[in-house]
C-alpha cells in the first residue's frame, strides 16, 4: 500500500479541539509499500536491533500471572483481557521465543510458537500504540520485575519501521522530524511567541545568547497551547538572577521520534538540544513540564549521544526543588489545599518524585495526596503519544475516570502537575466530561507567586 | 533393568544432566548478549544500584500496597503451593536419604503425618491456581502450552507422591519409579518452560532493581 493518498483516506484533524472529534471506525493504519511478509520480517528485525541481556531477560522471566493486568488503567477500566500488558507484546514474545531465545530450535521444531503474520502485527497495533502509555505502573507489579514499559518501546521501534504506526502519531512525529516541531511550533513561531509572551507580561526574555550557564527548552504543547510557560520560566530565571537563554536551534523538548518508535528521528530531536547546549557552553539543560522529555533527555539523551553529556540535564520541578532548598526562591506562601498529579516519566520512571513535593511546601500548600500517589500514580492516560490517537479517545477517557474519582476524593481546592502533556489531557477530559476542575501547572503556580525584589 | 532402577539410575542421571546443561545454556544465552553501557548521569550509584538490585528480590516477593487488593488471593495461593512444595521436597524423610545418597548432605526429617497434610494442601491449591487459569479471562487469554505442561509437571510429583505413601492404585515399587519419573520430567521441562523463573526471577528482579535504583526511581 502506498502512502501518497493516506491522508485522503484518513483526513487529519489535528488543529480542531480535541473534544469535537468523534469516533472514527476501528482500522488498522499502515505506512509505506513493504508486503505482508516484509512488514513482519521488518518488525521482528528491529524489534530485536537494540536486543541485549536485559530486554531478552525480560523476555524469558514472564510466568503469565496475569497480574499486570489490575495495574493497567486501560485493564482495570474496561474489563478487556486484551490490555493486559505483557499481552500487548505477545506477537513480540512469540517472535523472540521462536527466532532470537536460546530454545529458538527448541521452540520451531515442537512448533510451540507460530510464525508471527501481518494480521497479528496490524491488530496489535492497537495494543502498542492506542492502549499503553508506557507508564511503567504494570512494571511495580509484576513479580518478576519485568520492566514491561521498555520492551513496549522496544516494539514500537519494529513497529515504525515496519510502516505499523496509527497515522496521526505517525503524522505528528513525521512533522517533528521536518519541521523541528510536532505541533507547528516552528523556531520561527517560537520566536515569535517568546516575544509576544514578553510584552504581554512584562518580562525579559533571552533568546539565542551566544553564552549561557542554563538553556531551557519547551514542549511544543506550551509554546502553542500554554504560553504563558514561556514567561513563566523567564520570570524564575530572572528571579535567580541566572545566566540563562532560550535557542531557537533547540527548544523543542518533546520527542515525538522516541514515543512513535523512530530512532533515528529521536536522535535528531535531542541532538538539537544536545549541541546547542554545548554550543553555548552551558552547565545545565532545564527540560519543560513535560514527561517524555525528561525520558528522552535525561534518561536516553547521552546514550544517543554516545558519551556522558557535558552539563546535567533537569526536569524544572527539580530546578525549582533545588532552588526552593536552597533559598534562592522567594515565594508567597499560598493558604490553599492541593493535589498533585505525578507525570509517569518524572516520578514512577524518571525518580524525581519528591521534588515537587519539595515545591509545593516551598509554597506553603497543604498537600492532600491521592488514594495512589508518587511512584504507584494512575497516567492520566494520554500519555506515550495516546492522546494524539483519535480513535483511542474512548478508552483515554475511560481510563481517565480513575483520575477524577481519585482527585475528587481528596477534597483538595487545587490540581496541579508538571506535565503538559498530562495538563493538555486534563483540559481535553474535563471538557468531555464537564468536569468541575481545572488542571494546573506547578511552574506557573510558583512564578505567579515569586516575591519580587523591591530593590 | 526394572522401572524402579531405570528410574533410580540412568534416569536420574540424565535429567540431572538435561536441567543443568539446559538451565546454564539458557541463562547463559540470556546473559552473553550484550550488555549496553548506560552513559545517563546516574542519580544513585556503586552500593545503591547494588542495594536496589538485592533489595528488589525481597520487596518482589510481597505487592506494594496499591496491588494487595487485587493480588491477595492469587498471591496467597502461590506462596501456599511453593512453600507446601518447599515443606514436601526437603521435610519428607525418604527424600532427606535420597538427597543425602546423591549430595551427602542431610538434615532431620518433618514428622510424616504433617508431610502428607501439606502434600494434601499443595495439591489442593496448585488444583486452585489451576481452576483459576482456565477460568479467569486474562490467564485464560495469556495460557498456552507451557503453562499447562508446567502445571502438569509440578503436579504429577505431588500425586504420585501421595498415591505412594498411599499404597494405592498399583505396587509400592511401580508407583515409586512413577513417582521418581515424575520428579525427572520435571526436571527435563524445568529449563524450556516457565518453571525457568526458578532461576530466572534472580535475574530479572535483580536487573530491574539496579537499573531503576540507579534512576532514583521506585523498584
Amino acid at each position: 500500500m502506498s502512502t501518497a493518498d493516506i491522508n485522503q483516506k484518513h483526513p487529519l484533524d489535528l488543529d480542531q479541539a480535541r473534544v469535537s472529534i468523534k469516533k472514527p471506525e476501528m482500522r488498522f493504519d499502515t505506512q509505506g509499500d513493504l508486503t505482508d511478509q516484509e512488514r513482519v520480517d521488518t518488525a521482528m528485525r528491529n524489534f530485536v536491533k537494540d536486543f541485549g541481556a536485559v530486554a531478552a531477560t525480560y523476555m524469558e522471566a514472564c510466568v503469565h500471572c496475569g497480574h499486570c493486568a489490575e495495574a493497567c488503567h486501560f485493564y482495570v477500566q474496561t474489563q478487556d483481557p486484551k490490555y493486559t500488558p505483557i499481552w500487548k507484546l505477545e506477537p513480540f514474545k512469540q517472535a523472540y521465543k521462536r527466532e532470537a531465545g536460546p530454545f529458538a530450535w527448541f521452540y520451531r521444531a515442537l512448533n510451540l510458537k507460530r510464525k508471527v503474520t501481518t494480521a497479528e502485527l496490524e491488530a496489535w497495533q492497537e495494543l502498542i500504540y492506542d492502549s499503553c502509555t508506557m507508564c511503567g505502573r504494570c512494571s511495580l507489579i509484576c513479580p518478576m520485575g519485568i520492566d514491561i514499559a521498555t520492551l513496549v518501546g522496544m516494539a514500537r521501534h519494529g513497529m515504525f519501521q515496519a510502516g505499523l504506526v496509527p497515522h496521526e502519531l505517525w503524522a505528528v512525529a513525521e512533522r517533528a522530524e521536518r519541521e523541528g516541531s510536532p505541533l507547528g511550533a516552528t523556531a520561527d513561531v517560537f520566536e515569535d511567541r517568546v516575544e509576544w509572551m514578553g510584552d504581554e507580561h512584562e518580562v525579559e526574555m533571552n533568546i539565542d545568547l551566544d553564552q549561557a550557564d542554563v538553556m531551557v527548552t519547551l514542549s511544543s504543547i506550551e509554546i502553542q497551547k500554554y504560553p504563558k510557560s514561556m514567561a513563566d520560566l523567564a520570570k524564575v530565571m530572572n528571579h535567580l538572577g541566572l545566566s540563562w537563554t532560550f535557542r531557537t536551534d533547540g527548544y523543542e523538548a518533546t520527542n515525538f521520534g522516541m514515543l512513535s518508535g523512530n530512532s533515528a528521528w529521536q536522535r535528531n530531536t535531542s541532538m538539537k538540544i544536545i549541541d546547542a547546549a554545548i554550543k553555548i557552553g552551558a552547565k545545565t539543560v532545564i527540560l519543560p513540564e513535560c514527561g517524555h522529555a525528561y525520558g528522552a533527555l535525561r534518561w536516553q539523551g547521552a546514550n544517543v549521544y554516545g558519551k556522558p553529556l557535558p552539563f546535567q540535564v533537569r526536569h524544572i520541578s527539580e530546578f525549582l526543588a533545588e532552588a526552593a532548598r536552597e533559598g534562592k526562591l522567594k515565594l508567597n506562601k499560598v493558604d490553599r489545599t492541593v493535589t498533585f498529579h505525578d507525570p509517569c516519566q518524572v516520578s514512577r520512571r524518571g525518580g524525581a518524585t519528591q521534588a515537587p513535593r519539595d515545591v509545593i511546601s516551598a509554597l506553603g500548600l497543604e498537600m492532600r495526596e491521592t488514594q495512589d500517589h508518587g511512584d504507584y500514580n494512575w497516567c492520566c492516560g494520554g500519555g506515550g503519544g495516546v492522546i494524539t490517537i483519535h480513535r483511542a479517545d474512548p478508552i483515554r477517557y475511560k481510563s481517565f475516570e480513575i483520575k477524577m474519582q481519585q482527585i475528587d476524593a481528596t477534597g483538595a481546592d487545587l490540581m496541579v502537575t508538571s506535565c503538559s502533556n498530562c495538563r493538555q489531557n486534563f483540559d481535553d477530559s474535563q471538557q468531555h466530561f464537564q468536569w468541575d476542575r481545572k488542571m494546573e501547572s506547578l511552574l506557573e503556580l510558583v512564578a505567579d507567586n515569586l516575591i519580587e525584589d523591591q530593590a | 533393568m526394572t522401572l524402579l532402577e531405570f528410574a533410580r539410575g540412568p534416569g536420574l542421571q540424565w535429567s540431572l544432566v538435561i536441567l543443568t546443561v539446559g538451565m546454564l545454556w539458557r541463562l547463559v544465552g540470556i546473559l552473553a548478549l550484550k550488555h549496553k553501557s548506560d552513559f545517563a548521569e546516574p542519580r544513585a550509584r556503586g552500593t545503591a544500584v547494588v542495594s536496589g538490585a538485592v533489595k528488589t528480590l525481597f520487596t518482589r516477593m510481597v505487592y506494594a500496597k496499591p496491588f494487595r487488593t487485587q493480588t491477595t488471593l492469587p498471591n496467597v495461593l502461590s506462596y501456599v503451593f511453593h512453600i507446601g512444595l518447599a515443606i514436601v521436597v526437603f521435610g519428607f524423610g525418604p527424600h532427606i536419604l535420597f538427597i543425602r545418597d546423591l549430595t551427602g548432605l542431610s538434615w532431620p526429617n518433618l514428622p510424616s503425618g504433617m508431610i502428607y497434610l501439606t502434600g494434601v494442601i499443595t495439591l489442593g491449591a496448585l488444583v486452585a491456581v489451576l481452576v483459576r487459569r482456565m477460568t479467569h479471562p486474562v490467564l485464560r487469554l495469556l495460557s498456552n502450552f507451557d503453562d499447562y505442561f508446567s502445571w502438569l509437571v509440578t503436579v504429577l510429583p505431588i500425586a504420585t507422591g501421595l498415591l505412594a505413601v498411599a499404597h494405592l492404585g498399583a505396587r509400592y515399587e511401580t508407583l515409586l519409579a512413577l513417582h521418581i519419573l515424575s520428579v525427572e520430567l520435571l526436571f527435563v521441562w524445568l529449563p524450556f518452560g516457565k518453571l525457568g523463573h526458578a532461576f530466572l526471577v534472580f535475574v530479572s528482579r535483580a536487573t530491574t532493581g539496579a537499573l531503576f535504583a540507579r534512576r532514583g526511581a521506585a523498584t
